[in-house]
C-alpha cells in the first residue's frame, strides 16, 4: 500500500464496462513526510475520499479485484483508506 | 493507472492467437499535467474508439490483459477509457 494525496479527479464516457460508474481520483503518491515525489497514480474510490485528503491506495492486483469483489476486473490502483495522522518515530 | 496521449496507429502482419483484431495504439505516457513523460508503449484498445490525438487512461502489467474478452493473452498495456475531462484541485 503506499500513501497518496487526492490532487484531481477524472471523468470518462467512453470506457470498459467494469468502470461504468466508478469515481476515478488523481492521486499524488507521497513521500513519508508527506510531500509528493513527482509521480502520480489514478484509483478508483471505494471510501468517499475527497479533494486533497491524505489516502491510503493499495497497487496490486489481486488484492483489488478481491476487495471490488470481481476476479475479472482490470483493475490495480484502489484507495481503501484515508489518513488521519502519520507518526515517524525519528522526526 | 496513467494518462497517456495516443499518437498513432499500429497494424501487426502477425499476431499471437487471441489477439486479432484488437486495434493497437502507439501511447506516449503523461504526467498530471498533460506532459509528456517517458517512453512510448504500443497499447491494446479495450474502447476500440480511441484515435490519434485523444488523451486516454491505460492499465499496465497483468490487468492489461484482463480487459480483454480473450483475457489469457500476452499483453502489458491496454487503454481502458477515454478521457473527457480532468479537475485538478490546486492546493495552494
Amino acid at each position: 500500500m503506499i500513501l497518496g494525496r487526492v490532487c484531481g479527479s477524472m471523468c470518462s464516457t467512453i470506457n470498459h464496462q467494469f468502470f461504468d460508474g466508478k469515481k476515478l481520483l488523481l492521486v499524488d503518491r507521497l513521500k513519508k513526510d508527506g510531500t509528493p515525489s513527482g509521480k502520480y497514480i489514478i484509483a478508483v474510490d471505494t471510501v468517499g475520499a475527497g479533494a486533497g485528503e491524505m489516502v491510503l491506495v493499495l497497487d496490486e492486483g489481486n488484492s483489488a479485484r478481491q476487495i471490488i469483489n470481481d476476479s475479472s476486473a482490470p483493475l490495480r490502483s484502489v484507495i481503501i483508506g484515508i489518513v488521519d495522522k502519520i507518526s515517524l518515530l525519528n522526526d | 493507472m496513467l494518462l497517456g496521449k495516443v499518437i498513432g496507429t499500429l497494424t501487426p502482419a502477425i499476431i499471437y492467437p487471441g489477439l486479432e483484431g484488437i486495434p493497437m495504439l502507439l501511447v506516449q505516457p503523461l504526467d498530471k499535467k498533460m506532459k509528456a513523460e517517458g517512453r512510448v508503449v504500443v497499447a491494446c484498445d479495450t474502447t476500440r474508439m480511441a484515435a490519434p490525438e485523444e488523451i486516454v487512461y491505460y492499465e499496465g502489467g497483468r490487468e492489461a490483459a484482463l480487459a480483454l474478452e480473450k483475457w489469457f493473452v500476452p499483453v502489458d498495456h491496454t487503454i481502458i477509457g477515454i478521457v473527457d475531462d480532468v479537475n485538478y484541485l490546486d492546493l495552494e
